[in-house]
């Protein structure tokens, strides 16, 4: 690498240097009225020197902030695309996307989804975009910090007079007494300067720890977006789903038949049950549905503790009970459940009665209930009837003549039953639905009724793990942070330099000079100094 | 409750009140041109007059709470409310540290404007879905209306810059943006002007028609200049529609939606040719000789500083606390609705403001322009995500 030496102390620089690292002359020939360009103090950055193989390239590349602008400036433009139309994960699950988009938005929708508008953010290209950004935030954090490092950790308080005349804060004093030097120092204390000396030329200093800002939250958006990718690694993430019935226990899918949990209640109210609602009684009036109020699931978690052989019956040990709520989900070994949907007042069982058809009064001769998540196939009596439930249709409907059931649920069920009167191989056959009662061929000696249903509460939980939200967590905290040290700090150094009469003061910060003036008003009090003078302003005027 | 709920009210037109009697005073101060750089009586009349302004808003926000039992930051009108009194806060926080008096004189009336197009929206007490009820609700949206007042103080600093620096001698493109963005005010008032007006006189006129499967019955309160699309008029006695809605607005609302933005672009239209015709000149232009005093430099400074200032308190209540509470409400840290997305767009751009400015040295006029656009991106999450790109977030 070339370096050179310093004109005015002889020091050997790297290449790219612009200030000299140990006096502080500055390097270009500008002129001495020209403000000094303060970035890194003038210390020499890799991207800038180096433009030879390709490492460099890329490097230079990712290290330009002109190009980390365009990247996140691309990903701005992306992501307002996407919000144009709802995502894919948004729009009604029963049609295909493309008819969906089509159908509503017309060409543009057609157009939205052939371009793969309509699973943006999960696409390969917003992903590359996301990544790009990191690798860059990566880079430009090495090629700026080290650099960065090295100036700020080694400070010549004695520097270059053109170093000092070209800074935006300058003054030249004649008429001091060595009181208001004396003063003068010791308000920089009292301000919490820090000062080291170098044969009578001062450097006060504070808030250096703030240009630190910009690499602290780069480092946590480093961390998160590390966080966002680890999802992608299988146990790290599990996202699942359960509908549990009031009364119920069913095994937590996503844990290797491990845990259980046993729905004990679902309770659920609306708004305008309670007096209190009574404020809210103009919105409630609009609404044609009632408002959900809150909604819960008192459960209970257990855990299998049989021997591991398949087959074999679950041995269940009771690990925690609780409710889940919605905003309190229920944990139990970095898994939680939360309260997500419910289905109110399914079916659980149906009661059916037996009574000759034409009997008006319709005595009842045999009794039944059919339990509806786990029906019997076959009901006898002491009478000599038996009843066979041929088929049963959890959620009935019809589809061009022919029954079916639309979802394994029981939220319209459907009957065929096969009624054996005693003695008899020929059964009459009867079909019962909520609303129906059919006799398909009108000659039934017997019928059956429906005399009463129980009904249950269904909770639907989410299961979800994920070990990435620790990480995800420490990024964004370390994001603050670092946001915090770099905004609401400053770092600010003020030079104080002995010539043969005078003393001349320099005063930098890398933000907010308004703030610098003022405390440096504050500072001279008492003392004769008067404001230095804002070179910038002087050479507008 | 009902004496709370009419305290409330009492108390937010009271705030109102002293907002305006805050901004004239600020108006004095500027006009008192011997004291240059002083601190005078009616600089401290003005400030205290805007605190109490602000106290007396805070007592519309506590006695709504107390009234509806949670923090009224659940519908349109409660949170654009809020931000407008998050706008005068930041304002106060600015004005202490720089000692701007114009600030004020733009601050103020933009903070009406934001309160005055908030009491547009229906005002009744609503009840929370369970979703919503969480610490979280409160810290996340008090964060995020304070974080989004602070970043439009830089739109005010910039907008003041950008009058007193953009050449008004000559046409060019930037007096033309100047002059669309005192546009975009006068649509503002000219919403809530109408608006005001129509229901004042009570007008409605309801149509059938039948955007999805179902047929539905949509009431306009402004006279229908466009009715929806292959709609029948069901109200008797009052003018049919002119036009009909352009079919790519979509939703059961959206030719009302549509008929109402027409309205105020035409009606902001006239009002800002009114006053052209009665200035003579530029609108922006004729505010000119008022901020010629100001500082740019310093301008430039307020206008960097409430960026930096409300950047991380955006990005902590926007996005962090947002995270978690998704996380805790819907098991998902983030979901990519279109509300979170346009929180992630507001971080995104306003990254680039900074990297800009820091990096590439985009101070002064860039800088300005960059706030403008920033408080632009603000209003649209605001007001036009809500209505129009209706998700999860979505208060209408
Ligand atoms: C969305 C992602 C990013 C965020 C939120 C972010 C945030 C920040 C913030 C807040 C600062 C301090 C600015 C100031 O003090 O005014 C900063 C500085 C900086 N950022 Fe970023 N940044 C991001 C991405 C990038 C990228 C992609 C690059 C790559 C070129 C980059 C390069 C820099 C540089 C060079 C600095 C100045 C460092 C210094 O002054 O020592 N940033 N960043």
């Amino acid at each position: 690498m070339r370096s050179f030496k310093c004109d005015a102390c002889g020091y050997e620089n790297k290449e790219g240097t612009t200030i000299c690292k140990k006096c502080g002359k500055p390097h270009d020939q500008a002129e001495n009225s020209q403000l000094l360009n303060m970035r890194y103090d003038g210390t020499s950055i890799r991207s800038k020197t180096r433009n030879r193989s390709i490492i460099d390239k890329i490097w230079n590349f990712f290290s330009s902030v002109k190009v980390g602008v365009t990247l996140i400036a691309i990903a701005l433009v992306a992501s307002a695309i996407g919000t144009i139309y709802p995502q894919e994960m948004y729009i009604p699950q029963t049609v295909s996307p493309e008819a969906h988009y089509r159908e509503q938005y017309g060409l543009m929708g057609q157009i939205y989804y052939q371009f793969g508008f309509h699973q943006l953010y999960g696409s390969w290209w917003y992903m590359v975009l996301i990544a790009l950004i990191g690798m860059s935030i990566f880079i430009v954090s090495i090629d700026r910090g080290v650099p960065l490092y090295k100036a700020l950790k080694y400070q010549n308080p004695k520097r270059h007079p053109n170093f000092l005349k070209r800074q935006k804060l300058f003054a030249s004093y004649a008429d001091y007494t060595k009181e208001d030097k004396k003063q003068l120092l010791s308000n920089l204390r009292k301000y919490r300067y820090k000062i080291i000396e170098k044969d009578g030329h001062f450097l006060a200093e504070k808030g250096r720890f703030s240009r630190w800002g910009p690499y602290v939250n780069h480092c946590g958006l480093i961390i998160f977006l590390i966080g966002t990718l680890l999802r992608f690694v299988p146990f790290m993430y599990i996202d699942d789903f359960v509908w549990v019935r009031e009364g119920e226990t069913k095994v937590i899918p996503s844990t290797e038949q491990t845990y259980y949990i046993e729905n004990e209640e679902f309770i659920f109210e609306t708004y305008g049950d309670d007096e209190e609602d009574q404020k809210f009684a103009e919105i409630l009036a609009q609404q044609n549905a009632p408002i959900a109020k809150h909604f819960e699931t008192s459960a209970t978690i257990y855990r299998d503790i049989s021997d591991d052989i398949t087959g074999s019956e679950p041995e269940l040990e009771e690990v925690k009970s609780g409710n889940i709520i919605v905003n309190q989900p229920l944990k139990i070994n970095r898994l939680a459940l939360y309260q997500d949907s419910y289905q109110l007042n399914e079916f659980q069982s149906m009661s059916f009665k037996l009574h000759e058809s034409g009997d008006d009064a319709e005595e009842s001769i045999v009794q039944f209930t059919v339990d509806l998540t786990n029906p019997s196939r076959e009901y006898t009596f002491d009478n000599g009837f038996r009843i066979k439930l041929d088929q049963y249709y959890p959620d009935y409907e019809l589809d061009d003549g022919e029954p079916r059931s639309k979802t394994n649920y029981p939220r319209n069920p459907g009957f065929v039953f096969f009624v054996y009167p005693p003695e008899t191989e020929q059964p009459e056959i009867s079909f019962l639905a909520i609303g129906h009662n059919i006799d398909p061929t009108q000659e039934n000696d017997y019928k059956l009724g429906l005399t009463g249903f129980d009904v249950r509460d269904v909770s639907g939980l989410k299961i979800r793990k994920d070990l990435t939200l620790p990480i995800l967590g420490v990024g964004a905290f370390i994001f603050m942070i670092g946001l915090i040290q770099g905004m609401y700090w400053q770092h600010r150094r003020i030079w104080l330099h002995p010539t043969d009469n005078k003393l001349w003061m320099a005063g930098h910060t890398n933000k907010n000079w308004f703030g610098l003036n003022k405390e440096i008003e504050k500072i001279i009090k008492h003392t004769n100094f008067t404001m230095p003078q804002d070179q910038e302003e002087k050479q507008h005027e | 409750m009902t004496s709370l709920t009419d305290w409330s009210s009492s108390f937010l037109y009271a705030s109102f009140i002293i907002y305006l009697i805050a901004t004239v005073l600020f108006a004095a101060t500027i006009k008192d041109k011997k004291r240059e750089k002083q601190f005078t009586k009616l600089h401290v009349l003005a400030l205290s007059t805007t605190i109490i302004g602000f106290i007396s808003q805070l007592g519309y926000f506590v006695t709504r709470w107390i009234a509806s039992g949670h923090i009224p930051v659940s519908n349109m009108f409660e949170f654009v409310t809020f931000f407008g009194m998050m706008l005068v806060l930041a304002f106060i926080i600015l004005y202490a540290i720089y000692r701007i008096e114009l600030l004020g004189l733009f601050a103020l009336p933009i903070a009406l404007l934001v309160i005055a197009y908030a009491s547009m929206y229906p005002s009744e007490l609503s009840p929370l879905v369970p979703s919503l009820k969480s610490h979280w609700l409160y810290i996340h949206v008090t964060t995020v209306a304070l974080g989004e007042a602070i970043l439009a103080v830089s739109f005010v600093a910039g907008i003041i810059y950008l009058i007193r620096q953009v050449d008004q001698s000559k046409s060019s493109a930037k007096t033309r943006w100047l002059e669309f963005i005192m546009y975009s005010l006068f649509a503002t008032l000219a919403f809530i002007v109408v608006t005001t007006l129509f229901s004042a006189l009570d007008y409605s006129v309801t149509f059938e028609h039948q955007p999805n499967d179902e047929v539905i019955n949509l009431e306009y309160h402004l006279p229908p200049i466009f009715g929806p699309a292959g709609g029948e008029q069901v109200t008797e006695n009052r003018m049919g529609a002119l036009f009909d809605t352009p079919t790519w607005m979509h939703g059961a609302e959206a030719p009302r939606k549509w008929n109402t933005l027409v309205w105020s672009l035409l009606v902001g239209l006239i009002f800002y040719w009114i006053v052209r015709l009665i200035l003579r000149k530029r609108v922006a232009a004729s505010i000119q000789p008022f901020v010629n005093k100001a500082n740019p430099e310093l301008l430039d400074e307020v206008c960097y500083r409430s960026v930096a200032i409300g950047f991380p308190v955006f990005s902590l209540g926007g996005l962090i606390f947002a995270s978690i509470w998704a996380q805790e409400a819907w098991n998902r840290y983030w979901g990519w609705d279109p509300k979170e997305v346009w929180a992630l767009i507001t971080f995104f751009f306003y990254a680039i403001f900074l990297h800009l400015r820091l990096s590439r040295g985009w101070h002064g006029e860039k800088s300005a322009w960059l706030a403008v656009v920033g408080f632009a991106i603000i209003m649209f999450n605001l007001i036009v995500v809500n209505l129009v790109l209706a998700g999860l977030h979505s208060y209408a």
